[in-house]
């Protein structure tokens, strides 16, 4: 059974067509990602599949592990394995990263009939993950998101998605308003987390991230649909011609 | 006299019987205040002061004074008051003094814990030039009322330089069982220069009361006063209280206020700041149903290089509604003053209303001053956030309202008030989340 099925999505915000017939299989194991310019529908494609409010789907279905991803509520669809790290990682003044991370992690353990760890197995458990991201106890104990920096917060992204365990990552522009240093940390814990029975979807505007997460699919979305896949050199190509160049790209 | 008001046809009858009854002057500090009060009138939205807190369901309720010969037996004290681990306890019962619930062993010296009806029973000479003298009780109706009526309450007196060891704990619980009853607490406190010292007070109580309290509380030079109130008083109650606070030179008074008690509530700080203060007035309100829950302030800074924070911040369900009035004046001569202000209302239904009212009146130049208020719902973004990572609706609704309020409580300097209000505010989150719960 694939682990992700998406047939014929269209949805809508605000009224607005955004997606326009989308379709992607993704199998256990597989790293795809989806470039697009501004105003494609990235963006949407992930808020759509984390069911995230005034995200209407017209038409299509979604099947995630063989099971009707639509029907579920947001937090059911996470409990499920579902992971989205946020292209904007919201700031939450007044809840501790360490409070947010135990709720999450003992609501997802919860769902796979796992006990739910204390404060101590918690601490032990969060600080291996932590460390290897370059999280420090400072941030732990700081306000989720509140005045970390941006490479911060997207570390704090990948920490989150390695405590969670999920079974797919959908990265939405994780690369965005990172530099070169701060890129490497978080592909490198992105890397680390491939395995044979998890699968990513990695949306991005730029080619470059790809060089360090390097994908087995390569999709084009323009105008709110898929218009064009390959391997990794279709996103080198890309980079070298612009989107101009791709058949129905200008629809976008 | 000008009208028959409510309440004050009852005045002849228990006149004779109130303590320090036949010492002229408190006699006619009653006399004074009952026609103030009836010159005033019971306040009606046409006063500015009230415009948004609307006591006619008191007026018609009929309540009845409260004697001392008809206080119920109360065995223990409830369990619903502030969690204080380790306190003195002065109790009340329909705001006459319990012995019996009370815990003042082994005071510190220079500490005098005790009743305000003894003494002005049996020494009321002492408290001439001491009682009544605080604020600008002209303007204040329901304080009038309190003074006319007053029987009993906390006295307590910290001589220079004293520390209490311990936090005291008010405990002021009302039961009425029959009859609407009224009372009319009234606390002395004075703590003296450099002395330091923690009050921590508890409303609780059962059937329909009203409590109608004033505490004049004189914060000697240099000293640290910090006071925390708790009002949870019983559904039915109606809760007024006006604090009329003395700030003297250097003195720091750190206080808060969490109201999630009593069918209608309204707490008025009136604070007077000496030179160098630093005084802090913060506070949170919890509400739900049809209560009514009213914080009023009046910060006046009436000498320079003094500030004043405030931070009120509530949460309001079903159809509650809230009212947070703050003034802060600054007076010609107070330059160097720092005021800062805010009040923030959170809208968990569409039945609620806050009215939100900041007044800010400054006659110095050089001053530094802000306020800010914001109304409305929980946020969409940091809510689907927290849903994104597994967390259910109603724990994420929980976690950001609990965030949203700490933020006020974090404001509490003494760790062990703060945690137990911390502990109030939970499980009334829990509460309606069980609530919403058993809906569904």
């Amino acid at each position: 059974m694939s682990l992700l099925e998406i047939r014929d999505l269209h949805a809508t915000v605000d009224g607005k067509a955004i997606l326009n017939g989308v379709n992607l299989v993704i199998e256990p194991g597989q790293v795809h990602a989806i470039m697009g310019p501004n105003g494609s529908g990235k963006s949407t494609l992930s808020y759509v599949l984390a069911g995230r409010d005034g995200y209407e789907v017209t038409s299509g279905e979604v099947l995630f592990d063989g099971v009707d991803l639509l029907s579920l509520d947001a937090d059911e669809r996470a409990r499920s394995g579902l992971f989205l790290a946020f292209q904007y990682p919201v700031e939450i003044p007044g809840v501790a990263t360490t409070t947010f991370l135990k709720a999450a992690v003992n609501a997802v353990r919860g769902h796979r009939g796992e006990d739910a760890l204390d404060a101590m197995q918690f601490l032990k458990f969060v600080r291996e993950k932590a460390s290897a991201l370059n999280v420090t106890d400072d941030m732990l104990r700081r306000a989720l998101n509140v005045g970390f920096s941006g490479g911060e917060k997207k570390r704090n992204e990948v920490l989150q998605m390695a405590v969670l365990e999920p079974r797919l990552a959908v990265l939405d522009e994780t690369d965005s308003g990172l530099d070169i240093d701060a890129l490497k940390i978080v592909a490198d814990g992105v890397n680390q987390l491939r395995s044979a029975d998890r699968g990513m979807l990695v949306i991005t505007h730029y080619q470059r991230l790809l060089d360090y997460i390097v994908p087995d699919q390569v999709h084009i979305l323009a105008g709110g649909k898929i218009i064009q896949s390959g391997d990794k050199s279709l996103a080198l190509e890309l980079e070298e011609k612009g989107y101009a160049s791709f058949a129905g790209a200008e629809a976008a | 006299m000008a009208r028959t008001e409510p309440f004050s046809e009852t005045f002849a009858a228990v006149a004779g019987r109130l303590p320090g009854a036949g010492t002229a002057w408190i006699d006619g500090l009653r006399t004074d205040a009952l026609e103030r009060y009836e010159t005033l009138g019971l306040p009606t939205p046409r006063t500015e002061a009230w415009k948004y807190t609307n006591l006619r369901r008191l007026a018609r309720a009929g309540f009845v004074a409260g004697e001392q010969e008809n206080v119920p037996d109360v065995s223990s004290i409830p369990s619903d008051v502030t969690d204080l681990q380790d306190a003195y306890v002065a109790a009340f019962v329909n705001g006459r003094f319990s012995a019996a619930l009370s815990s003042l062993d082994n005071l510190p010296a220079g500490v005098v814990i005790g009743s305000l009806a003894d003494k002005l029973a049996e020494d009321p000479a002492s408290l001439k030039e001491r009682l009544g003298q605080l604020g600008d009780a002209s303007a204040l109706p329901m304080a009038s009322l309190n003074t006319a009526f007053m029987a009993d309450g906390l006295y307590l007196r910290l001589a220079d330089g004293v520390v209490l060891d311990r936090p005291l704990h008010l405990v002021s619980i009302g039961r009425a069982d029959a009859e609407p009853l009224s009372f009319h607490p009234r606390h002395l406190i004075e703590a003296g220069a450099n002395s330091v010292a923690t009050l921590v007070e508890s409303h609780v109580g059962s059937g329909s009361y009203f409590s109608n309290g004033v505490s004049e509380i004189a914060v000697g030079e240099g000293a640290v006063f910090n006071h925390y109130k708790f009002q949870n008083e019983g559904p039915e109650a109606f809760h007024l209280a006006a604090n009329l606070v003395r700030l003297h030179d250097r003195s720091v008074y750190d206080g808060f206020v969490l109201q999630t008690g009593a069918r209608l509530a309204r707490n008025e700080i009136r604070t007077e700041l000496g030179a160098r203060v630093e005084c802090r007035l913060n506070g949170a309100y919890l509400a739900r149903g049809e209560q009514h829950i009213d914080n009023t302030t009046f910060i006046d800074h009436a000498a320079p290089n003094s500030s004043s924070r405030e931070v009120y911040k509530g949460v309001l369900d079903e159809t509650a509604r809230g009212v947070f009035q703050g003034k802060i004046l600054v007076r010609k001569d107070s330059q160097k003053t720092d005021g800062h202000q805010l009040n923030k209302t959170l809208l968990l239904s569409a039945g609620t209303e806050i009215d939100t009212k900041p007044e800010l009146e400054i006659y110095a130049d050089d001053v530094k001053c802000s306020h800010g208020a914001t109304t409305g719902e929980l946020e969409e973004e940091p809510l689907f956030y927290l849903r994104a990572r597994g967390i259910d609706r109603e724990t994420a609704r929980g976690m950001l309202v609990a965030a949203f309020i700490g933020e006020a409580l974090d404001e509490i300097q003494a760790e062990g008030p703060r945690e137990a209000f911390q502990a109030v505010v939970n499980g009334w989150l829990d509460r309606r989340n069980e609530g919403q719960g058993t809906q569904s």
